[in-house]
């Protein structure tokens, strides 16, 4: 049983979406919801002795497992995790319960296929951060654009279309010209598509470089770095609320996993030579991209843009190649994970009532609904990164490490604590202070048992997560630092 | 004289024979009994085959034919591959009033043609099946008499066929100049350690590669495909949209790599040529049909040039991957070309890209076997597609092509967009037509099998991949 436990990770949501999908048409939706349900919290159970048979003091792969798949190719189902894709997993098959319960009534159209995408994507998405295979990893990365695109076209906003198309054709770009990288590592490695051998294969500088352009353009579109965003407003904005807390707080992580998993290891050298380039697109990214978020006037398109600065901290932090930014990077992903979840939830419990996104349509919500202003303050405050709350445990530990390294990144990357602030805080001022606007407000109702009980959820995360953060970065801590030595050491020939 | 190789051969020209004088004294009411004998034709050949299936290469016929894992193995998906277009057809045919005898002579008589392609080990053999396949052709593109495009099409294929053969014949008679021999492995040993007569040469094998990318369909030889593909019976489209193309894998790979071996030089700068070529117009101009005949049409252009990669590595793997990708495609264009037969009924084509509007309301489940299809051929995991990408890329990065494999993808990536727009449309779109499908439940239940065997060749497709390896090996 324990053998097999990221097997089992990746493969009981797929079965259960499998089940759910069985279901059929939506005669049996309260079936289809139900099954669903049962199948992320098994998948969840699953993932738990991830967690407790953690060993925090190796960076080797642990729970590994390795079956020969394609021979042909010399190509392996090999398995395996370490402190950094460990709390991914679990963020993962937490974020997937929530948006099951998210669904659970306001999608009444095709449920069972709904429910479905969502459980199967779950498991593609653990198998992206178990895989230590460079095309079992593929398949899992690519695979999962397809439940994506089937869940942002089908249950999407108006303009879904142009949406699913956008995200879907810039996601294959970078990773067909990633392909292309992993196939010319398999002959200079040998022939192996081992990811840990790549890890040890001598590069030159120009092979080097190159596959850091392939690999950065293939994880940089997911993360997104600015200027390859730009689909992830569309998406996010057009996407089902379950949709947009997935590609907010799981999918945009696969990229900057990869930047761990593959460019920091693979290509060291060319890594830390054009580490200034990364730089400088995460902090404009951090400065640019939140000055964008200050003048949305909906609400999802501003906590997308939120997401890309925020995002921006994750990759400055990676490239300043200390640990401290390093694990702050890996915290703010984890942190970001919880925050952006909770906000996009926030905003389906409006969007439900109101049927609009529009901050302008709104005001004086505190009045007809307190609890849910007050959840909505605490994510707000996350957010904008206050201390006490996660988001203010990562941007801290990346701008410290900044610091260190050069004073004008701190500084740059230090006006998301204004910018962040700025933009948050003045939405939550419009959407909710005030007197109640309109007459569409005066009719809301304070959110039910079930939405208490999803905030609630990420609310005492958020709140541990900022309060006490060690036993996040002691999971991580062992890995980071190996990973950390490994990219310190030339791998040209 | 060995004769055991050509057992399956004979059977089917027997049973042909057969097919044919029964027919001619039968009936309307009684057109079964020729469907009937076709699947006997079939089962009694894939028996005959894996009967005498050739381990080692065995020469027949006084080196005229050919018996090798390498065609053994495509024979019997050859077989596999007509049987599943009699399925899909058989409705479509009906209430068209073609279902004759003269289909299932034809495309026995084609299969025929594709068998002798697939094993001949001499210029004459090859020449004779790729002749006898062409002729078969040519005619059921023109069997709905009545229909101007049909016609149309069958004129432009015989002309534009004709020429190629023409070329082709002529490039075989500049390259006998040279070696003195029309059998294959006497070209090779010839030509092993170089000629005088290089330029006589060469200029041969221009002729044979602009007559074979005629046949494959490869740009700037592609103009007959989107006409044809378009023009013919939907039927009759799935027929040379499938079998075809494995026998012409087959005739590339035995003239190019088995008798031109030792020309690699040569040949591989005009292939990288087409398949480049190929790749970007059949992706590009793809986008901009409406028609789904025609957009698959295209869609097999670049396929093609995608299996031309693996080709002119010039190498076994290379050869094999090719092979891998031109029975993964047969199995896909199968389906795609299938479900319009599917989907279609008495006066409607169903070949309009509209006429997938909505298909998920209308049958969630082949809405679901069409996304594979979709996502296979645009080659995103988990379906097979993405390994017949993955192991051409793999044969061109090997020889050091690697700007080759990068401006692949990037085609890849065009063609990515109008197979999603087939899955929006079935899936984003309200559907237009609500009539019914009157699918019959055989053609529905092999159809599902091909849509799943996409899907679970993707997840486990190291055994197909082993028999085409194992096939290129233990004939080269």
């Amino acid at each position: 049983m324990l053998n097999n436990l990221l097997s089992l990770v990746i493969w009981v949501p797929i079965l259960a979406g499998v089940i759910v999908l069985a279901t059929g048409s939506d005669r049996n939706a309260a079936l289809a919801r139900w099954l669903a349900l049962a199948g992320a919290l098994l998948g969840l159970i699953v993932a738990i002795p991830l967690a407790t048979g953690f060993d925090t003091a190796t960076s080797a792969m642990q729970f590994v497992e390795k079956a020969a798949w394609i021979p042909a190719f010399n190509v392996h189902y090999h398995l395996g995790v370490d402190g950094i894709s460990m709390p991914l997993i679990l963020l993962n098959s937490f974020i997937t319960v929530l948006v099951v319960i998210a669904g659970w009534q306001v999608i009444q159209d095709k449920v069972a296929q709904y429910m479905a995408a969502f459980l199967i994507m779950s498991g593609l998405i653990n198998g992206v951060f178990a895989a230590l295979d460079g095309i079992l990893f593929y398949v899992f990365f690519e695979g999962m654009l397809i439940p994506l695109y089937l869940i942002v076209g089908v249950w999407g906003g108006p303009n879904r279309v142009y949406a699913a198309f956008k995200f879907f054709l810039y996601t294959l770009l970078g990773s067909l010209l990633m392909l292309v990288s992993m196939i010319y590592l398999y002959f200079q490695s040998g022939g192996s598509f081992d990811i840990q051998t790549w890890h040890t294969t001598a590069l030159g500088m120009t092979a080097q470089t190159l596959m850091f352009f392939a690999f950065l353009l293939a994880f940089g579109v997911k993360v997104p770095m600015w200027p390859v965003h730009t689909w992830l407003p569309d998406a996010h904005v057009e996407a089902p609320t379950g949709g947009s807390v997935v590609l907010a707080a799981i999918t945009l992580k696969v990229g900057a996993y990869g930047f761990l998993r593959f460019i920091l290891p693979i290509v060291p050298d060319a890594s830390h030579e054009l580490a200034w380039f990364v730089i400088l697109l995460s902090l404009t990214a951090v400065a640019y991209i939140g000055l964008v978020a200050l003048v949305q006037a909906d609400m999802k398109k501003l906590i997308a843009y939120s997401s890309i600065a925020h995002m921006g901290f994750v990759t400055l932090g990676f490239f300043l190649f200390n640990p401290l930014g390093a694990e702050g990077g890996l915290v703010q992903m984890i942190s970001h994970g919880f925050v952006s979840a909770a906000l996009f939830l926030c905003i389906g419990v409006m969007y439900d009532r109101l049927h609009s996104r529009q901050i302008k349509d709104y005001g004086g919500l505190v009045n007809k609904m307190p609890v849910f202003a007050a959840f909505f303050m605490l994510f707000a405050m996350a957010n904008a990164g206050l201390p006490a709350t996660s988001g203010f445990v990562g941007e801290f530990m990346v701008i410290m490490a900044a610091t260190q390294v050069n004073f004008w990144f701190a500084f740059v990357a230090a006006t998301t604590l204004i910018l962040g602030a700025a933009y948050t805080l003045w939405m939550y001022k419009r959407v909710v202070f005030g007197a109640v606007s309109n007459p569409h407000v005066e009719e809301m109702r304070d959110i039910s048992l079930r939405e208490i009980l999803l905030l609630g959820v990420l609310a005492v995360c958020v709140l541990v997560m900022g309060l006490y953060p060690k036993p996040f970065t002691d999971v991580m801590h062992a890995s980071m630092v190996d990973l950390l030595a490994h990219v310190a050491q030339s791998k040209l020939p | 004289m060995q004769f055991a190789p050509v057992f399956p051969e004979m059977f089917v020209l027997a049973m042909v024979s057969l097919i044919l004088v029964i027919d001619a004294a039968v009936d309307d009411g009684k057109r079964y009994l020729a469907y009937a004998l076709s699947f006997v034709t079939l089962a009694g050949a894939a028996f005959l085959t894996l009967h005498d299936f050739s381990t080692l290469p065995v020469l027949a016929l006084g080196g005229l034919f050919i018996g090798d894992p390498l065609s053994d193995v495509l024979k019997l998906f050859l077989y596999l591959t007509v049987a599943v277009v009699l399925v899909y057809s058989r409705d479509y045919l009906r209430v068209r009033g073609l279902y004759k005898g003269e289909f299932f002579v034809l495309a026995l008589f084609a299969l025929l043609g594709m068998m002798v392609m697939v094993s001949a080990s001499h210029f004459l053999t090859l020449y004779l099946g790729l002749e006898l396949l062409s002729l078969s052709l040519y005619a059921m593109v023109a069997l709905q008499r009545d229909s101007s495009v049909a016609t149309e099409a069958a004129m432009k294929y015989f002309v534009l066929g004709a020429l190629a053969s023409g070329m082709l014949l002529y490039g075989m008679s500049m390259v006998y100049g040279v070696t003195g021999s029309l059998s294959l492995g006497d070209m090779a040993i010839a030509l092993q350690d170089g000629t005088d007569l290089r330029i006589p040469l060469v200029f041969g094998i221009v002729f044979i590669v602009a007559g074979l990318a005629f046949k494959l369909g490869a740009v700037p030889f592609h103009m007959w495909v989107p006409d044809v593909y378009h023009g013919a019976p939907t039927a009759m489209t799935l027929f040379i949209g499938s079998a075809p193309k494995i026998a012409a894998f087959a005739f590339v790979i035995r003239i190019l790599g088995q008798g031109l071996e030792s020309q690699v030089g040569d040949w591989r700068e005009m292939l990288v040529i087409l398949a480049v070529l190929s790749m970007a117009l059949g992706n590009v101009a793809a986008i901009a049909q409406t028609n789904l005949k025609r957009m698959f049409a295209y869609s097999t252009i670049s396929h093609m040039g995608f299996m031309l990669l693996g080709i002119l590595a010039g190498s076994q793997n290379g050869y094999g991957s090719a092979m891998f990708y031109v029975l993964v495609y047969a199995l896909m264009s199968l389906g795609g070309f299938g479900m319009i037969l599917l989907l279609s009924r008495a006066g409607f084509e169903a070949d309009q890209l509209d006429d997938f509007k909505g298909l998920n309301r209308r049958s969630p489940w082949l809405a679901f076997l069409m996304l594979l299809l979709m996502f296979s051929m645009a080659g995103v995991p988990p379906t097979v597609g993405f390994y017949a990408k993955l192991s051409v890329l793999q044969a061109v990065v090997e020889i050091g092509y690697v700007w080759l494999a990068v401006a692949a993808v990037l085609f890849s990536l065009i063609g990515a967009f109008y197979y999603l727009r087939i899955v929006k449309l079935m899936y984003f779109d309200a559907p237009v037509d609500t009539a019914p499908i009157t699918a019959s439940p055989d053609a529905r239940v092999v159809m599902s099998v091909n849509g799943l065997a996409i899907l679970a060749l993707g997840i486990v497709p190291q055994p197909l991949m082993a028999v085409c390896i194992h096939a290129i090996h233990a004939s080269f």
